[in-house]
């Protein structure tokens, strides 16, 4: 299958400080890759590079997406050529109702694309069917954007809204902070059922766990601002196990995504 | 984040529609302003005798007053010997019957304004009676309102014909000596509407008159007095836009609402007049006094203002809750942008028993905008069981701007339950980014946040209006971006 996603290099800073520092990585469709790692590594600015959000300066490198320099759109560009961030803190907007945000952001898309707007029936119908996908009720769609909103709620919002905008690009930023378990499986579910042969997926966690229920093609390890490590699955097993130090004392370098995890001591 | 603030001041940057000016001769008045001029007002519009004393009365009240200080504005001197107190089209001599006679060039105006004057209001069932500078030009659906018993015309007409009724109610809830602008008014208004709804009628349609200052140099100063007898219904709509401009030009109007027993009168206002232009040059002070009196026992006024135009707002519509079992009622946007200045709020005088009143005032600035909520809610030791809910929300926008609260409460009765809350945001730069990252542009996403942010206030306009009235903060907002 073809690369979706090509980041060569890429090197950001936020406030002047440099976070990223030449970060390379190959996502293909229909792949779902893992992003690891300590706190502060950098996890969270990459969705938000990628995004295109304020206050995110790219100082170096290439972001290939289907071919388009993704670096020079705006973010609502970036989002209508199918970049999805599902956020870390999902946004509330009071006064603003869900289901009328969620068509306003798939017209523009749809417009964008050049394809017809969905009247409030045509949308109704989209909307019924994709909640049936996630199991989900409908009480989330006649309230306000994510107000008043359970942690649960608004990061199954965020997969809710994935559903109905079908991004090429889906980066999940830390979804699963702040889930008990059982929010955690819905979520995940949700998640998986939402995986096609056509859509790319950057799942970013600081833990293990949530991998046990979406299962990655790759887990990359993400260390100051480098990808230091990258394997299958398993690779996060034994993040879990070892924690995060042992990438310190080991420097590891595994770039064969194909092959088992080596650790290379110098 | 830099790139976020300029983009969003670009957006505030929006220019003023509604600039324009109509070519109409008008006969003015002279500036100044004397006994001479109270006399010479009162003799075109050929007032009885009473009504001239009861303006000189209030003149000779006013030259005692001073100009106020203390809300939270910068106002340059007001010259009032450089103002002309008088202005009506030169057409007014045959005085229009109908819609058919009215100057085409006035018609054009407002068409250009939008104002849905013969086919649309027929449409929506308006009534509208315009009021351009100083005299009213035209009246609709009056056989309809009469055949219910509603009078509904201008305030000189009212004057006219019904002189036993404004004499009875005017000035009974806004007296003479209220406030320095208030007593201003009474010495010099011009014209306004004069509604009176008879006992057990519910009036058939809402009753809707929009504002237009024209002539340069033209203080207008309105007069609105709505009656509504024992167990009646009116819902008004009050709405106005005025011509660029670079003098500032001062409106000081009064209006007066009495509900007497059961009655329920909806006031619903859309400001728009012109606010300066974005160096702050320019603009209509908008210095209004409205009150409402809730005479009789459980009747009901509500207050619903959407301000987003003028120079400098000082406004304050009140409810004196007098009646027992009577509500009060205040919902309230403002918006200032650019150099706009608002002091705006409402005051709540429980007097009667079981009193009940309710504010949501929601404040938005951006620009160098400053937007001030000051509001009263005194429990009088006669008012038992009286309750009070505020609330007051102010949102930034851009990081020049500022919001202020000035609540004072006053309570003399144990019994009462007065609750107050208040937030400030800004509108977030989060907000903003999540809106974007899901395809919305800019523009569509602030006005999309600012409407939700006012939606408590919008839903209690009648529909037509609050369609105008998003479209306004909208038009207020949005901007150069795409």
């Amino acid at each position: 299958m073809s690369i979706m996603l090509k980041i060569t290099n890429l090197h950001a800073t936020v406030a002047g400080k440099e976070i990223l520092k030449g970060l390379n990585l190959e996502l293909r469709a229909g792949e779902i890759h893992a992003i690891m790692g300590p706190n502060g590594a950098g996890k969270s600015t990459l969705g938000n590079v990628l995004a295109g959000r304020e206050g995110y300066e790219v100082t170096q490198g290439e972001v290939i997406f289907n071919g388009k320099n993704l670096l020079e759109l705006e973010p609502e560009e970036r989002a209508c050529e199918g970049v999805f961030l599902a956020f870390q803190y999902p946004v509330e907007i009071p006064g603003v109702n869900n289901t009328y945000f969620l068509r306003a952001a798939l017209n523009a898309q749809r417009k964008y694309r050049g394809e017809d707007m969905l009247d409030s029936v045509g949308f109704l119908r989209l909307v019924r069917e994709k909640l049936e996908i996630l199991h989900i009720g409908d009480e989330l769609l006649h309230r306000a954007v994510n107000e008043g909103f359970s942690g649960g709620e608004k990061k199954r919002n965020e997969i809710f809204q994935m559903a109905v905008l079908e991004p090429t690009l889906a980066i999940l930023d830390e979804t699963d902070s702040g889930l008990d378990i059982d929010a955690l499986k819905t979520v995940a579910e949700g998640v998986n059922r939402l995986r096609s042969k056509d859509r790319g997926m950057i799942v970013v966690t600081h833990y293990q766990r949530l991998l046990d229920y979406i299962v990655p093609d790759k887990v990359h390890v993400l260390a100051d601002g480098k990808l230091v490590a990258t394997g299958g699955a398993e690779l996060a097993l034994k993040l879990e196990e070892q924690g995060y130090a042992w990438l310190e004392d080991g420097g590891i370098a595994t770039l064969d995504a194909q092959s088992e995890v080596q650790t290379a001591r110098p | 984040m830099s790139g976020e603030t300029s983009t969003i001041d670009k957006m505030v940057e929006q220019k003023y529609r509604h600039g324009f000016v109509t070519d109409i001769d008008s006969d003015t008045i002279p500036p100044g302003l004397s006994t001479d001029v109270i006399k010479a007002i009162s003799l075109r519009k050929n007032e009885p005798e009473w009504l001239l004393e009861w303006r000189l009365n209030a003149f000779k009240h006013w030259l005692e007053m001073e100009q106020p200080d203390w809300a939270h504005l910068k106002i340059d001197p007001i010259d009032f010997q450089a103002i002309s107190y008088f202005s009506e089209p030169r057409s007014d001599k045959d005085r229009p019957k109908s819609l058919d006679e009215v100057d085409p060039k006035l018609l054009e105006t407002y068409d250009k304004l939008g104002v849905p004057l013969h086919e649309r209001a027929r449409l929506a069932g308006v009534a509208v009676d315009a009021v351009f500078d100083s005299v009213s030009v035209g009246t609709t659906f009056k056989a309809e309102l009469k055949k219910a018993g509603v009078i509904f015309c201008s305030f000189s007409e009212a004057v006219q014909d019904h002189p036993e009724l404004v004499q009875k109610y005017l000035g009974t809830v806004v007296p003479q000596r209220d406030n320095f602008f208030a007593a201003l008014n009474c010495a010099v208004f011009t014209d306004g509407s004069f509604v009176f709804i008879p006992k057990g009628v519910r009036c058939p349609m809402e009753l809707s008159t929009y504002f237009r200052i024209n002539a340069a140099e033209t203080g207008q100063f309105e007069r609105t007095l709505i009656v509504a007898e024992e167990g009646s219904h009116v819902s008004y709509l009050e709405g106005c836009t005025a011509p660029m401009r670079d003098e500032n030009q001062l409106h000081a109007a009064v209006v007066e609402l009495v509900a007497l027993e059961d009655a329920n009168i909806k006031y619903s206002t859309v400001q728009n007049w012109y606010p300066g232009d974005e160096n702050g040059l320019g603009g209509i002070y908008n210095f209004v006094t409205k009150r409402g009196d809730c005479r009789g026992a459980r009747s009901r006024i509500s207050w619903t203002q959407v301000e987003t135009g003028s120079a400098i707002t000082w406004k304050y519509p009140s409810c004196i809750l007098r009646g027992d079992d009577s509500v009060g009622e205040f919902y309230s946007v403002a918006l200032t942008n650019n150099y706009q200045q608002a002091d705006t709020g409402t005051k709540m005088i429980h007097i009667g028993r079981n009193t009940r009143s309710k504010i949501i005032s929601k404040g938005i600035s951006a620009g160098h905008g400053q937007n001030a909520y000051r509001g009263l809610v005194r429990i009088t030791p006669r008012a038992q069981n009286a309750r009070n809910y505020t609330q007051c929300d102010s949102m930034l926008i851009g990081k020049q701007c500022g919001a202020h609260t000035f609540p004072y409460i006053e309570v003399r009765n144990p019994t009462a339950k007065v609750e107050h809350e208040a937030t400030t945001s800004r509108i977030g730069e989060d907000q903003l980014f999540y809106c974007l990252q899901r395809g919305i542009s800019e523009e569509d996403a602030v006005s999309m946040i600012v409407d939700g942010f006012c939606k408590q206030v919008f839903k209690e306009l009648p529909m037509e209006f609050a369609v105008e009235a998003k479209a306004l903060l909208e038009v207020s907002l949005e901007g150069a971006v795409g």
